[in-house]
C-alpha cells in the first residue's frame, strides 16, 4: 500500500509542529503573519456586501411575513403586523402544501436520484477513460450545465413541442403534448440533463482520490464491480457524495427556471414553490403571504442542510477517532472494513 | 556572520501545551548545528521560534549581537530551507533564487546577474529557466538552498533538508551539504529525526525530547557518551545495549547472568546492591567462541548482515537479550553459543535513566575528536 | 485482470456499456441540435432539420440595435460581478483559511444556505424595495451588487479549499524573505490559487449571463436590458416567437461563456476541488 505509507511518512514530521497539528490539518496557520486585524479588514468588504444584500433581504422577507403587505390597495400603503396568521394560513393552504410536495418530488427525482446517479455513473465510467467518445460526452454533459437558462429553456421547450419537436419526430410520435400529459417528468428529465454535469464533476474529482491499490486489493480479493463499489469505493467518497446531495438539493429545490419552461402549469401541475411564491408575491400581489411563504421555504432548507451536515459530522467523527486509533496503515484499514461492513 | 543565543526560550501554545521548557542554548558563529529528536519533541517548533515564524512565549533569541525576539522574520537576517522546499511553482529557478533580492528591492538586472551566478555555484546553470515541477527532488534541493544563500543571511535554518529525497541522494545532498557548509562558513541549525543524519553532518548537535535539551555536545561525545538512556537509545544505527543490573560488592555488575567490571568514572559513585542499567553499544563487544571472562554469554538467536560485519543477537538464560557486531573474520551460527565481552572505555552505567560519571556533567569537554 | 469465465457475457456487457453511453449522449446531445441547425437555416422551425444554409439571420438580429445594445449590457453586468466576485472572495477566502475565528465554518455554511435561496424569488420584494431605497433601480452598479452579495458566500466557500490546500511553507518562505502580508498574497498566493480564482470567475459570470430575476425586476430601461431579458422580446407582429431572431441570438449569447469556459479548463482545468470538500 504505497499511497497509505507514503502518507504516513508525511504525517510524521508534520506532527512535530506542536499542538495544533494534533487535532488533523492545520489551516489557522497564519503563515503569512497576517495578524487579526489585517484578516479582518480582508474578510470586511465581503462581509458588508453579504449582509446587505443579502442578510438584510432575508430579514426583511422575515419581518414582512408577518404583515398582510399587499402590492395595491390599502395594505400596500400601510401594512399591518398580523404575526403569525400568514404562517398559520400556509400551514392549511392545500395550495401551499400541494407545491411543497411537488417540489420534494422534483429535488427527490431530478436531484437525489437523477443527478447524483447520472453523475456518478458518468464519473465512474469516464474514471479510467480517454479518447473522443470521452471527450464528447463530457463536453455535451458540460455545456448542458453551462449555457443560459434562458436559452436551455427555449431549447426544452422546442425539443418537447407537439408538433414538430425534435423529441417527436425521434419517437414517431407526432401531437404527443409532453409538456402538458406528463409536465412533472418532462421538468424532471429536463433537470437531469441541465445539472448531472456538477455532480459528475464532484464524483470525478472524489474518484481521484481513491488509490488504485484499495481497488486492486478488492478485485484480487476476488469483489465484482458492484461490491467494489459497496465496500471501497463509497466509504472512501461518503463525504464527496453527503457535500454533492446537499447542495444539488438546495439548488434544486430553489431553482426558477421550471418556471421558464412550463410557467407552473398546466393547472398548478408543476407549480414548486419558488414558483409558487412567486405567483402568490407578484401575481397576486399577496406580498407579506407570499414572503411567510418564503420563511417557510428558509425554514424547511435549513432541515434539509442540518439532515446532511449531520450526517457529514458523525463521518468526520468517526475519521478522527480512525486517526486517533492509531497512525499505521494496518489500524487505518481495520476501521475503515468496520465503517463498510 | 553571526552566533545564535537562546536564554530562557520558552513556547507555550494556546490551550496550554508547553513545546519549549526555557531552554538555553548557543550555536557558535559559523557552526553547522543539528537538532535532533523524536516527533513531537519540539525541535521543529525550536527551529521555527528561532525563525520568528512563532512567537516566543518567554525569554529571549539573539543572532549576533542583536535581540531579535520581537522581530518579524524578515527583519531577523536569516534564510530558511523548508522540508517540502518551499520552491514557488510558477517561478522558474531564476525568479525564485532571485526572489529574497526582489523583496529587497535589487534592481532587475542586478538581482537576474546574481541568481544565475548563484545557481551556476550550485551546478544549476543549466536549469535557470526550468520550474520547480520540472526539477528533480535533488535539484530542487539545490534551488532551495540558492534562494537561501542568495540574500547572504547571517544564519541558515533548514528544516528536515534532506527528507525529501530518495535514500541514494540524501547520502549525495549529506555530503554536498556538509561542504557547502563549511566553504560558506554560515552559522547554519538544521532539525532532524534522522540520528545518522545529525552524526554525520553536525559540528554538534542538541538531542530534544518533550521540549527539553537532553543533551549538546559533538556527535562524538553524543555517541560515546550519551548522557541519559534516551539519548543512548536513540543515537546509533543500531541501538545500545541497555541491560538492568546490580551493583555488587567487588566492583562488578551483574548484569545478563555474567558480571561484568564496573566501569571506572562510575565506580566512585556506584554503591553496592544498587539497581543500574549497563550500557555498551554493540560495536564495543567483542565476540568469542570460547568461555572468557568478563563476558556475558547466551545462544545466537539471529544473524543480520550488514556486509563487512554482522549483528548477532545473543540470548542469556536471564531472558534478556543483547546485540553484537561481529566482524567477518567469525561466522556464528544460529543456535552456538558465544561470548561478548565489553571495551572497559565504553561501558556506561545508568543510575535512574541518567549516565554515572564522576567527573559529572564533564562529558563535553573529554572525548577527543575523532 | 480477471479474466471473465463467460467470453459471451463479457461481449454482451461490453456491447450493453456502449449502448447506454450512446444513449447518454443522446440524451445530452439532442436538444442542443436545434441550436447548430436553426440560426443557419432560411426558415427556422421548430423542428431540427439539415439547415437551407444562410447567414441572413445574423445580419437581421446585427441591425436589430436591442439585440446588440443587450450583449453589451450582460458583459458589463458579468465583467463588473465578476472583478467584484473574485476579488473580495479572494481577500475573505485567504483571510478565513489562515485566520482562525469561532464558529467560521457555521457561518460560513449558514450564507452558503441563505445565498441559495435569497438570490431565488425569496427575497425579490425586500431585494426591490432595498434597490429603491439606495437609489440603485435602473443602474447596473445595483444589479451588480445583488448579485455579487449572493455569490460571494459559495465563492468563499470554493476559494477557501483552494487556499486550506496550498501549503503553508510558501507563504512562511517568503515571509522569512521579509516580504509583507500583502505582498505574500500578490506574489505567491494569487499565482498558486489562480486555477480557483478562474473557476470562480468563470461560474460568476455564467451565473450573472444567465439571470434573468435580478435585472429584469432592477433594471427599468429597455436599453439596459441583458440578452436574459431581451430574449423574451422577439416576436413576429403576429405575436409568435420569431424563431430566426431567438435562434440566431441564442447562438451568440451563448458563445461567449462556453469560450470562456473552454478557455479556462483548457488553461487551468475547471474544478471546484481543493473546492469542496470531504
Amino acid at each position: 500500500m504505497a499511497a497509505t505509507t507514503s502518507s504516513a511518512e508525511q504525517a510524521a514530521p508534520a506532527a512535530d509542529r506542536g499542538p495544533g497539528n494534533a487535532e488533523g490539518r492545520e489551516p489557522e496557520r497564519d503563515a503569512a503573519g497576517l495578524g487579526r486585524r489585517r484578516a479582518a479588514a480582508f474578510v470586511a468588504p465581503a462581509l458588508v456586501l453579504v449582509a446587505l444584500f443579502l442578510v438584510l433581504p432575508a430579514v426583511w422577507t422575515l419581518y414582512l411575513g408577518a404583515t398582510d403587505y399587499r402590492l395595491t390597495g390599502i395594505p400596500a400603503i400601510d401594512p399591518s403586523f398580523v404575526g403569525f396568521d400568514n404562517i398559520t394560513k400556509a400551514l392549511g393552504d392545500e395550495s401551499f402544501l400541494h407545491s411543497l410536495r411537488l417540489t420534494l418530488l422534483f429535488v427527490l427525482g431530478s436531484a437525489v436520484i437523477g443527478q447524483a446517479g447520472l453523475g456518478f455513473a458518468l464519473a465512474w465510467w469516464m474514471r479510467e477513460r480517454s479518447g473522443w467518445l470521452r471527450t464528447t460526452l463530457e463536453a455535451l454533459v458540460m455545456l448542458a450545465w453551462i449555457l443560459p437558462s434562458s436559452v436551455v429553456a427555449f431549447l426544452w421547450i422546442a425539443f418537447l413541442d407537439r408538433d414538430g419537436g425534435t423529441l417527436n419526430e425521434l419517437l414517431r410520435t407526432p401531437g404527443a403534448a409532453w409538456l402538458l400529459d406528463h409536465p412533472m417528468l418532462s421538468i424532471i428529465v429536463y433537470n437531469i440533463w441541465r445539472g448531472s454535469a456538477f455532480s459528475m464533476m464532484l464524483y470525478s474529482a472524489a474518484l481521484g482520490n481513491v488509490p488504485a491499490s484499495h481497488l486492486e486489493t478488492a478485485r484480487l480479493a476476488g469483489a465484482s464491480g458492484f461490491q467494489q463499489l459497496r465496500d471501497v469505493v463509497f466509504p472512501r467518497i461518503r463525504g464527496h457524495i453527503l457535500t454533492n446531495l446537499l447542495l444539488i438539493s438546495l439548488w434544486t429545490f430553489n431553482d426558477f427556471t421550471p418556471f421558464l419552461i412550463t410557467a407552473g402549469g398546466p393547472d398548478g401541475k408543476t407549480e414548486t414553490l419558488p414558483v409558487h411564491i412567486y405567483k402568490t408575491a407578484l401575481g397576486s400581489g399577496e406580498l407579506g403571504y407570499g414572503a411567510a411563504l418564503s420563511f417557510l421555504m428558509l425554514l424547511i432548507n435549513l432541515v434539509v442542510a442540518v439532515i446532511y451536515l449531520r450526517l457529514l459530522g458523525q463521518k468526520n467523527r468517526k475519521k478522527k477517532t480512525r486517526t486517533a486509533r492509531g497512525r499505521s496503515a494496518e489500524g487505518a484499514r481495520g476501521s475503515e472494513l468496520e465503517e463498510s461492513a | 556572520m553571526a552566533d545564535i543565543t537562546l536564554d530562557r526560550l520558552a513556547k507555550v501554545y494556546p490551550g496550554g501545551v508547553r513545546a519549549l521548557h526555557d531552554l538555553d542554548l548557543t550555536v557558535r558563529d559559523g557552526e553547522f548545528f543539528a537538532l535532533l529528536g523524536p516527533s513531537g519533541c519540539g525541535k521543529s517548533t525550536l527551529l521555527r521560534t528561532v525563525a520568528g515564524l512563532e512567537a516566543a512565549s518567554g525569554g529571549t533569541v539573539r543572532i549576533g549581537a542583536r535581540d531579535v525576539t520581537e522581530l518579524q522574520p524578515g527583519d531577523r537576517d536569516i534564510a530558511m530551507v523548508f522540508q517540502d522546499y518551499a520552491l514557488f511553482p510558477h517561478m522558474t529557478v531564476e525568479e525564485n533564487i532571485g526572489y529574497p533580492l526582489k523583496i529587497k528591492k535589487v534592481g532587475r538586472a542586478e538581482r537576474a546577474a546574481k541568481a544565475r551566478r548563484t545557481a551556476e555555484e550550485l551546478g544549476l546553470g543549466h536549469l535557470s529557466e526550468r520550474r520547480p515541477g520540472q526539477l528533480s527532488g535533488g535539484q530542487q534541493q539545490r534551488a532551495a538552498l540558492a534562494r537561501a544563500m542568495a540574500c547572504h543571511p547571517q544564519v541558515f535554518l533548514f528544516d528536515e533538508p534532506l527528507s525529501n529525497l530518495d535514500a541514494r541522494m540524501r547520502l549525495e545532498a549529506r555530503t554536498f551539504l556538509k561542504k557547502l557548509q563549511r566553504e560558506l562558513g554560515v552559522t547554519t541549525v538544521f532539525v532532524t529525526h534522522d540520528q545518522a543524519e545529525a552524526l554525520a553532518m553536525a559540528d554538534r548537535l542538541a538531542v530534544m525530547e518533550g521540549g527539553e535539551l537532553r543533551q549538546v555536545g559533538t556527535p562524538t561525545e553524543v555517541f560515546r557518551r550519551p548522557a541519559s538512556t534516551f539519548v543512548a537509545s536513540f543515537i546509533g544505527s543500531t541501538p545500545m545495549n541497555l541491560l538492568p543490573g546490580r551493583v555488587t560488592g567487588d566492583g562488578t555488575v551483574r548484569v545478563a547472568g555474567g558480571e561484568l567490571p564496573v566501569p571506572d568514572e562510575a565506580a566512585p559513585l556506584a554503591e553496592a546492591g544498587e539497581e543500574v542499567v549497563y550500557g555498551i553499544r554493540p560495536e564495543y563487544l567483542s565476540w568469542s567462541d570460547s568461555a572468557a571472562d568478563g563476558a556475558v554469554s547466551g545462544t545466537v538467536s539471529v544473524v543480520e548482515n550488514l556486509g563487512s560485519a554482522q549483528l548477532v543477537t545473543l540470548e542469556p538464560e536471564d531472558g534478556s537479550s543483547v546485540q553484537v557486531v561481529v566482524p567477518e573474520e567469525h561466522e556464528p551460527a544460529p543456535g552456538t553459543r558465544g561470548w561478548a565481552a565489553p571495551r572497559a572505555d565504553r561501558a556506561l552505567l545508568y543510575r535512574d535513566g541518567d549516565l554515572l560519571a564522576a567527573r559529572a556533567e564533564a562529558g563535553t569537554a573529554a572525548a577527543p575528536l575523532s | 485482470m480477471r479474466t471473465p469465465a463467460n467470453p459471451a457475457a463479457a461481449l454482451l456487457r461490453g456491447v450493453g456499456v456502449y449502448l447506454l453511453v450512446a444513449l447518454t449522449l443522446a440524451f445530452f446531445a439532442l436538444p442542443m441540435l436545434w441550436l447548430a441547425s436553426a440560426p443557419f437555416d432560411k426558415h427556422p422551425g421548430i423542428t431540427v432539420s439539415l439547415p437551407d444554409f444562410t447567414l441572413a439571420n445574423f445580419e437581421r438580429l446585427w441591425n436589430n440595435p436591442n439585440a446588440v445594445d443587450s450583449l453589451a449590457s450582460s458583459l458589463i453586468l458579468a465583467g463588473g460581478s465578476a472583478v467584484l466576485v473574485v476579488g473580495l472572495s479572494a481577500l475573505a477566502a485567504y483571510a478565513l483559511s489562515r485566520v482562525h475565528i469561532r464558529g467560521r465554518d457555521g457561518l460560513l455554511y449558514a450564507l452558503l444556505l441563505l445565498s441559495s435561496i435569497v438570490t431565488g424569488t425569496a427575497a425579490m420584494v425586500p431585494i426591490f424595495l432595498l434597490a429603491a431605497e439606495l437609489d440603485l433601480v435602473d443602474s447596473y452598479l445595483g444589479v451588480v451588487l445583488v448579485l455579487t452579495g449572493g455569490l460571494l458566500p459559495a465563492a468563499i466557500f470554493i476559494l477557501k479549499d483552494f487556499m486550506d490546500t496550498t501549503p503553508r511553507s510558501y507563504e512562511e518562505s517568503a515571509r522569512v524573505f521579509g516580504a509583507s502580508p500583502l505582498r505574500v498574497m500578490k506574489d505567491i498566493v494569487v499565482p498558486v490559487v489562480r486555477p480557483g480564482l478562474a473557476t470562480v470567475g468563470v461560474w460568476t459570470v455564467a451565473q450573472v449571463w444567465g439571470n434573468f430575476l435580478i435585472p429584469f425586476l432592477l433594471l427599468r430601461s429597455p436599453d439596459k436590458s441583458p440578452a436574459a431579458v431581451v430574449m423574451y422580446t422577439f416576436y413576429t407582429e403576429g405575436g409568435q416567437p420569431d424563431l430566426a431572431l431567438i435562434s440566431t441570438f441564442s447562438l451568440l449569447y451563448s458563445l461567449p461563456v462556453v469560450l470562456m469556459f473552454l478557455f479556462v479548463s483548457r488553461r487551468y482545468g475547471f474544478r471546484f476541488h481543493g473546492g469542496i470538500k470531504a
